[in-house]
């Protein structure tokens, strides 16, 4: 169900953030790419500003600075300046171009303009990506699938080469850094050889380094992109994106079948992860995993006691809201609000889809929601730990209950960027935080303390 | 590093050659430049009014950014700490979000009861024509609280135009409260916003003194004290660039003086509090100031020198949003001993890059409106040991394994007055000497 009873017209402390900022840190994830805000400056830096906030990590986001005469009479000639100086400076491989609310009003058209730069600029000239994000429409997951969308569009291919083994696509949304490092020590552990895209474990987790580099390395490279057409499969995480996916696109156009599945958070969605890995590579799961899913079981026997009961509320990007409520009713925390800021309208299905057979009863689920709705709610519902990202912080500190920090944006600690979600590893981490984080709460609220469990 | 042409005339290195720079001009498309827009100055000026609703009208993304993003702290109610959005959709966009704003506005003055309401334009709206101004002229006959739009859509400028909007919803406010009971010996603290609870520590300054703080603007302020502020005798300003405009409007149609301050360092802290002593020309007020400014150095020179000790001669970059503040730190870094040689802003005005030019040493590279890969060509040029900035400064200084030092909205240490002084040697201290580079590349590869 959606918000919105009559009275509700006005948005008190978002659950989601706008479109261009989705698509840029989308672009982040390929080889070379600067990603290019056609706009004025405000858009840019304020989206610079925010995800510094949580990689600690340098992006270098370019606009089109467009002033009041330019709003007036199009922003085409501060497009292809811009586009010249970045190029200059950057000397990109890739330039992404997403839209901002300013220029998708005006009627800019980015392919127009981009056509007329193709002829009128002479020399070399990076590959151009565009796409439209309006901000009055969708969240920035929109804009993050929309622009991996627009990326398989432009680029995908049939190209021969790529290195050896069974070449297979992940898509993975927009995860953390450390779960894209840790899918691709999975899918090469199965002897395959992953497409990852977009792929920012370099570019936003990066290292120290002798110089400063202008384009952060790593990235998923162009080349790889064009050889996407040729894998056996792709594997594209999340259901509430539109039907016009990045997979979508290329099994439309080149045949690669599109394996869509949840996040795989937990031990349930994990495995029908790696299940697929299994068919895709016609091996076993190697023994690592094996033994890391033996002691993550073991761990939940382990631990199990201390959390059984403990109500959730989950909050986020709805395909991450989805993975994590699945995990949290498998280890016996009852999921009482799920909620998120996007309106995909697939919301309470997936939930009900992935949790069905845990819970006997179905959580609130609820899409367009705000920090005021979610407050509103928590005050009934009484809680005893929020599992989301930054914003819930406030809420927490009413309600005085423990916040466990997963997702996008993490901004008052460290390490946002490392925080593992996905697959068996992720599941140990994310299960021995809120073990603990119950455990702190009960010990910090006794009296007299204690030292064991 | 090469520059863009566009941008040379932007950077002066003093002493070189006659100061010549150009300034206050629109960011170069793709140049990356590390400033904001309209929306931005406004917001960042008014939102520290706590008590006041803060409405932003647009898509998400501009409340969204800038949710709680001052850090701007209130000793009573913290409306301002909240992000309020019409959350404008596609279908507003194309019929108008004017009911849509109506709406929002009567709901979230029931439930919240704020004192006034600021209404921020954002570029979507300055685009579709949404009459902000009659939307908030019908709300405000049903409310009884002022209820004032503030014109900063994105793209009319830059920051500093940003700045003169909220400066002139606040115009709307002074003269409207009564001013009975206020002393002569008075002043309006402008430019302020409470970082880390700073307002706090220049009032008492004042009071300590015997000068009566009438209204905060904006740090930690009410609408009754703006409402109000025409009864004080001065207005002292701190970041000029930012409520400059509102101090002319003071004096212009209420007579009230003004002057420039600054909080920041011993020796313009000390300077701030002899010139608004100076100014009420009271040997008391003037005899209390020598007093307070004696006790605080003493208990703070003699602390600053363990840091000076360990810092001499250390090399310091500056790149902040107004330039005022620069000077500031220019000084500040001298009592520890250090050499600045970067120092920019996002917004300064000529005059004060001509004065920045006087009185930093030869050499010393002076730049408006800069980049990511400048600030990186300068840094490394110049071998710095700390880089003052903000958020979107700070990953640049530390890929090149340079120490930092935030002086910007997100702050939590107090860097202001005399206390500030100390907090600041400390921070700076504590970043230049740590031993974490001894593992960066960079200063390794030096030794």
């Amino acid at each position: 169900m959606s918000k919105n009873p009559p009275n509700y017209i006005s948005t008190t402390n978002a659950c989601k953030l706008c479109t261009p900022l989705g698509a840029a840190i989308a672009f982040k994830g390929i080889e070379g790419a600067v990603p290019y805000l056609h706009g004025s400056q405000g858009c840019a830096t304020y989206m610079r500003r925010y995800i510094i906030s949580h990689f600690n990590e340098p992006i270098d986001i370019a606009s089109s600075s467009l002033s009041e005469k330019h709003a007036v009479y199009g922003g085409g000639a501060n497009l292809k300046l811009g586009l010249i100086n970045v190029t200059k400076k950057y000397r990109p491989q890739l330039i992404g171009i997403a839209t901002t609310c300013l220029t998708e009003t005006i009627g800019d058209d980015v392919k127009m303009f981009l056509n007329q730069y193709e002829q009128e600029v002479k020399g070399e000239k990076p590959t151009m990506v565009e796409v439209g994000t309006p901000s009055y429409n969708g969240t920035h997951m929109e804009g993050f699938h929309n622009a991996v969308a627009s990326v398989v569009d432009a680029l995908a291919g049939k190209k021969d080469g790529g290195a050896e083994g069974t070449p297979v696509n992940i898509l993975p949304g927009f995860v953390s850094p450390a779960d894209i490092r840790y899918l691709k020590e999975i899918t090469e552990d199965f002897s395959l050889n992953p497409t990852i895209l977009p792929d920012i474990s370099d570019t936003m987790d990066g290292q120290a380094a002798k110089t400063y580099e202008k384009i952060q390395p790593g990235g998923t490279p162009i080349s790889a992109i064009a050889t996407m057409g040729n894998a056996l499969a792709s594997v594209e995480f999340g259901h509430t994106m539109s039907e016009k996916s990045g997979g979508a696109i290329l099994a439309e156009k080149f045949a690669v079948e599109n394996i869509r599945i949840s996040q795989p958070v937990g031990i349930r969605a994990s495995d029908r992860f790696f299940d697929h890995l299994v068919k895709l590579s016609g091996l076993p799961i190697p023994e690592k995993h094996r033994a890391e899913r033996g002691r993550l079981v073991d761990s939940y026997v382990d631990g199990h006691k201390y959390i059984y009961g403990k109500k959730a509320i989950v909050y986020g990007e709805e395909d991450m809201v989805v993975g994590l409520t699945a995990f949290l009713a498998e280890i016996g925390v009852i999921p009482i609000l799920c909620a998120s800021g996007g309106k995909s309208r697939k919301f309470a299905e997936k939930i009900a889809e992935a949790t069905g057979d845990l819970l006997p009863e179905q959580p609130q689920v609820h899409e367009g929601m705000d920090f005021y709705d979610i407050s509103e709610l928590a005050e009934s519902l009484e809680p005893d730990l929020l599992v989301g990202h930054s914003k819930g912080y406030p809420l927490a500190q009413k309600l005085s209950i423990p916040l466990i920090r997963v997702g996008f944006p993490i901004h008052d600690r460290m390490g946002g960027q490392r925080i593992l979600h996905l697959g068996y590893r992720g599941a140990q981490q994310l299960f021995d935080l809120i073990v603990n984080a119950c455990i702190a709460k009960k010990q910090s609220d006794s009296p007299i303390g204690y030292s064991y469990m | 590093m090469e520059l863009l042409k566009e941008r040379e005339e932007q950077i002066h290195r003093t002493g070189e050659q006659p100061f010549t720079l150009t300034c206050n001009k629109d960011s170069l498309a793709g140049a990356v430049s590390q400033r904001a827009c309209v929306f931005c100055g406004s917001r960042v000026v008014l939102y520290p009014i706590a008590d006041a609703l803060h409405l932003v009208h647009g898509p998400i993304g501009c409340a969204v950014y800038t949710w709680d993003i001052r850090g701007a702290l209130s000793s009573g109610p913290e409306l301002h700490r909240l992000s309020f959005s019409t959350d404008l959709q596609e279908i507003d966009v194309i019929f108008g979000g004017e009911k849509k704003l109506t709406n929002a506005l009567f709901e979230l003055i029931e439930r919240h009861s704020p004192k006034a309401a600021f209404v921020y334009s954002t570029c979507i709206v300055g685009i579709i024509g949404d009459d902000l101004e009659a939307v908030c002229r019908n709300v405000q006959k049903e409310v009884n609280i002022p209820v004032i739009p503030v014109k900063s859509e994105g793209f009319k400028g830059n920051k500093r135009a940003g700045y003169t909007a909220a400066c002139n919803a606040m115009a709307r406010l002074i003269g409207t409260g009564d001013t009975t009971g206020i002393s002569p010996y008075s002043i309006n603290i402008l430019g302020d916003f409470n970082l880390a609870g700073e307002i706090w520590m220049i009032r008492e300054y004042f009071e300590r003194i015997g000068v009566e703080v009438v209204a905060n603007i904006t740090g930690d302020g009410r609408i009754a004290d703006i409402q109000r502020a025409h009864g004080a005798a001065l207005n002292v300003v701190q970041c000029s660039g930012s409520t400059m405009d509102l101090a002319k409007v003071m004096e212009d149609e209420y007579g009230i003086p003004s002057m420039r301050v600054s909080y920041f360092g011993v020796e313009d802290m000390a300077q701030a509090l002899y010139d608004v002593a100076g100014h009420f020309n009271n040997p008391e007020i003037m005899a209390k100031t020598q007093a307070l400014v004696k006790e605080e150095l003493q208990e703070l020179l003699p602390k600053l020198e363990f840091y000076k000790k360990a810092l001499t001669g250390k090399k310091a970059a500056i790149y902040v949003g107004g330039s005022f503040k620069a000077f500031s730190l220019v000084k500040a870094f001298r009592l520890l001993g250090m050499d600045v040689v970067m120092v920019g802003s996002q917004t300064g005005t000529e005059q004060e890059y001509r004065e920045l030019a006087e009185i930093t040493d030869p050499g010393t590279i002076i730049v408006d409106d800069t980049n990511p890969l400048e600030l990186t060509s300068f840094l490394e040029e110049k071998t710095v040991d700390i880089f003052v900035g903000g958020v979107k400064e700070r990953p640049i200084a530390y890929k090149l394994g340079v120490g930092f030092c935030d002086h910007n909205h997100e702050r939590k240490e107090a860097l202001a007055g005399f206390v500030g002084m100390l907090n600041f040697a400390e921070e700076v201290y504590s970043s230049v000497m740590s031993p974490v580079w001894r593992f960066t590349y960079q200063k390794a590869e030096k030794k």
